[in-house]
């Protein structure tokens, strides 16, 4: 096991920094670039167009990069250093994943290369009232019509749902099982309600109301599809967290230096200090696990050890995830409570990922059920 | 020692709980129930409800509206107003400022501020904190000099909580540059009217608009708004913010919160039964239910309000665990919002339930707990120094 990214790994680190680290310098840059809709940067999306980094998991002849789960995770971990709102996890990992997984080669020569020249926004509408992460669809149905397919139900919350320019479905199929589609947003029977959400992204309503729908590749289940495609995501954003989590680590600790009370800087009060200690522990034992999970995903192993490895990730990342965003809050005192200094967007977002695709507990319940299974947890398949 | 409720109590309860919930009206106390955000002519309404009632401020001494009552009948007061919904009486107005008037102030004072305080004719904000003096408030620099029957005040303060409605603010000022810090600080009350004095808005990590910068520029301010002697209010602040810390235990608010997190949680299917049957989740409810437990019978088992003239240290132990506990519980309804909890900027349309929407926001917005009030850190250096003597 090798934990060493190579030369062209840093390279790829650095030129993602140079771009949204300098977009993004400035936390003020971030709060103007949330305060109006669509949410995100349309600049900032179309600089990572440029730069190839909106079809870096694609297949060349799709417009892609071919690369792998890795630098998905850094590509992740630097917009999480940022707090960038652009919807790189939802649109390329998600959406593009499941295009990619699922769709013919019409669709991904189409999609794909829309995505990756920063020229369509591609939502992901899995969720639905009442689902809790399950790669399954019920509320909304297809129906077949012999040459057309119309989709009927609502998806809820959709993460840039309202701003998409084309919405990948999944539905529950009238034989069984769940299928995946894709919708014109423009298209009649469609209606959309868009919204902010607490980390300064948008979502929205997505009333289909037998809205014309092509299947994504064939129309048959793709519960399995959804489940891997799921668990990438899982892994990316784990990698989000990462960054989100150095940041906002190094950020307090600047503020324990320079923050005075009491005659002395608050770095004086070991209480504090102590804590921020632990905080490094969290991130260090979680980046391990996220970036140990890219490698499970890169390396194409079966999908039940992707699956085990994207909720282990998800587990790790959940419970130091909540530690380092309250703690970090805390150690600044009221300063961490506004909305004009960083530290808030972080510990929201870090909130935003952790519901997004299964909290720590949903997915301890679920490594739970299996743990008479095996004896000991070995990391390499 | 003697664990049932006499009947004098539960006729007490009983009373009480009548009156909170057929006398205040229901739309503000589903405001309340739902995690909304209260008029300022709601909040005055219940308040003035309450006082016409003899019910605003029972634990003033009785010759200002207060209650002769025991620790038992004010604890099921406090338990059953939160049980009811009924928005708290505005703790500047009825914990904080009021019982430091009725201990200190000049009987000329007390006059002229206890009534009007008590009905909410006055809507006092707090002044204590400022940029550079928060967990340290020993240091603050807002300047007040005497100038003929006037004092002239510098300064700014921060974060004062609904500033924006505020009418009247009491601030602690400094007198005296040249004593130890805590010796040269006074307590003035300001009109916030006053000309020089200017209120902006801090926004929130929730969005909300609920804390407030206050500038002080020349501001003069009558002598006869000095409460108690100049350079005295140290032990001033300390009598009122051990008052604030029993304030924001919050043990009847909790109990409410997590009993409709319970309904929550058996609102949502999954499998074959509900979230509230999923192990997850019970055994979530089962700890916190448990820990609230022990500190509801804390609170019935300690008086912790200042007396005679001092805070008590016991204080410290129900802010610690009370704030903790608050915060447990919006984290466990996020929980339960799952999926759903991204959704916080959505309308009544959403198919996600006001609850779900609003879980987020209040979690993040009950980060609170823990820094203000004296951080929880400050209040464990209390208990280390004050009780354990360390
Ligand atoms: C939402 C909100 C509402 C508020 N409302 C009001 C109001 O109405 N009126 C008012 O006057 N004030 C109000 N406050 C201010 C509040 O009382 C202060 O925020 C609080 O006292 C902490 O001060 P600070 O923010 O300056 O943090 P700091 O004192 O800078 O503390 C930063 C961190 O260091 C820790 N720390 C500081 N000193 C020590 C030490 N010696 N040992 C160990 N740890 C230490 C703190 O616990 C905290 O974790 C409010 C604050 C908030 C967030």
């Amino acid at each position: 096991m090798d934990f060493n990214y190579d030369d062209e790994q840093q390279a790829l680190r650095e030129a993602v920094r140079g771009l949204i680290g300098k977009a993004y310098s400035d936390y003020e840059e971030r709060r103007r670039a949330v305060a109006a809709d669509p949410g995100f940067s349309e600049q900032v999306w179309g600089q990572l167009a440029e730069m190839g980094l909106l079809g870096l998991p694609f297949e060349e002849q799709y417009g892609g990069m071919g690369a792998s789960a890795i630098e998905v995770g850094i590509v992740a971990e630097e917009l999480g250093r940022v707090v960038a709102p652009e919807p790189f996890l939802t649109t390329v990992v998600l959406a593009g994943g499941a295009i990619a997984a699922a769709g013919t080669e019409v669709q991904k020569t189409e999609l794909l290369g829309g995505i990756s020249a920063g020229e369509s926004i591609v939502a992901f509408a899995h969720a639905e009232p009442g689902s809790r992460w399950e790669p399954t669809a019920s509320v909304v149905t297809a129906t077949d019509g012999g040459d057309t397919w119309t989709l009927s139900g609502t998806k809820e919350p959709v993460i840039q749902g309202a701003r998409a320019d084309v919405l990948i479905v999944s539905a529950a199929l009238p034989e069984g099982g769940t299928g995946l589609f894709v919708v014109d947003p423009s298209a009649q029977g469609v209606s959309r309600e868009g919204y902010r959400t607490h980390d300064g992204g948008r979502a929205a309503r997505v009333v289909l109301d037998g809205a014309a729908a092509t299947p994504l590749g064939a129309a048959e289940d793709r519960t399995g599809v959804i489940a891997r495609v799921l668990d990438g995501a899982r892994i990316a954003a784990a990698n989000e967290a990462i960054g989100l989590m150095e940041v906002a680590i190094n950020t307090t600790s600047s503020y324990l230096t320079s923050r005075k009370q009491f005659g002395v800087p608050l770095n004086t009060f070991q209480a504090l200090t102590f804590r921020a200690a632990d905080l490094y522990v969290q991130l260090e034992l979680s980046r391990s696990v996220a970036v140990w999970a890219s490698m499970v995903l890169a390396e194409s192993s079966t999908d039940e050890f992707v699956a085990q490895a994207a909720a282990r990730a998800s587990l790790r990342i959940s419970r130091a995830g909540r530690q380092v965003g309250q703690e970090a809050i805390q150690l600044h005192g009221g300063i961490g409570m506004t909305a004009e200094y960083s530290i808030g967007a972080y510990t929201s977002r870090l909130t935003a990922l952790d519901h997004l695709f299964g909290d720590g507990n949903h997915h301890l319940g679920l490594l739970a059920c299996r743990v008479g299974d095996y004896a000991e947890l070995e990391p390499v398949p | 020692m003697q664990l049932t409720l006499s009947a004098e109590d539960a006729e007490f309860r009983d009373q009480l709980r009548e009156f909170f919930t057929t006398k205040i009206p229901q739309e503000i106390r589903d405001v309340v129930r739902d995690n909304g955000e209260l008029t300022r002519e709601q909040l005055v309404q219940s308040m003035r409800i309450l006082n016409e009632n003899g019910l605003a401020v029972p634990s003033w001494p009785t010759e200002w509206g207060g209650k002769d009552w025991t620790l038992m009948q004010k604890h099921i007061w406090h338990e059953e107003l939160q049980r009811a919904y009924v928005p708290e009486p505005l703790a500047f107005n009825a914990s904080m400022i009021g019982p430091v008037l009725a201990q200190f102030a000049t009987q000329e004072m007390k006059e002229r501020f206890l009534p009007a305080t008590a009905n909410m004719d006055i809507w006092w904000s707090q002044g204590f904190s400022e940029p550079d003096a928060g967990s340290d408030l020993a240091s603050l620099k807002t300047r007040a000099v005497r100038d003929g029957d006037h004092y002239v005040v510098n300064g700014q303060k921060t974060w004062t909580t609904l500033g924006q409605f505020g009418d009247w603010i009491f601030t602690l000022v400094r007198t005296n540059p040249e004593v130890k810090k805590q010796a040269g600080i006074s307590m003035l009350l300001i009109d916030m009217k006053s000309p020089g004095l200017e209120v902006r808005p801090i926004e929130l990590i929730d969005g909300g608009k609920e804390v407030n910068e206050v500038w002080f520029t020349d501001v003069r301010v009558p002598v006869e708004n000095l409460v108690g002697e100049e350079n005295r209010a140290w032990d001033y602040a300390k009598f009122l913010l051990g008052n604030e810390r029993v304030g924001i235990a919050r043990v009847g608010t909790t109990k409410a919160r997590l009993a409709q997190a319970k309904e929550f949680a058996a609102s949502i299917k999954v499998g074959d039964g509900t979230l509230l049957d999923d192990p997850q989740f019970s055994t979530r409810f089962v700890e916190l239910e448990t820990d609230l437990l022990a500190l509801e019978l804390t609170a019935l088992r300690v008086a912790a309000n200042s007396a005679d003239g001092k805070p008590d240290p016991a204080s410290s132990v129900l802010k610690l665990k009370g704030s903790e506990l608050q915060q447990a519980v919006t984290e466990l309804t996020v929980d339960l919002a799952g999926p759903a909890s991204l959704a916080s900027g959505a309308d009544d349309d959403s198919t996600v339930p006001l609850w779900a929407r609003r879980s987020t926001p209040a979690y993040l917005n009950t980060r609170k707990t823990t820094i203000y009030g004296g951080s929880n850190e400050v209040q464990r250096q209390i208990i280390s120094r004050t009780i354990l003597g360390l």
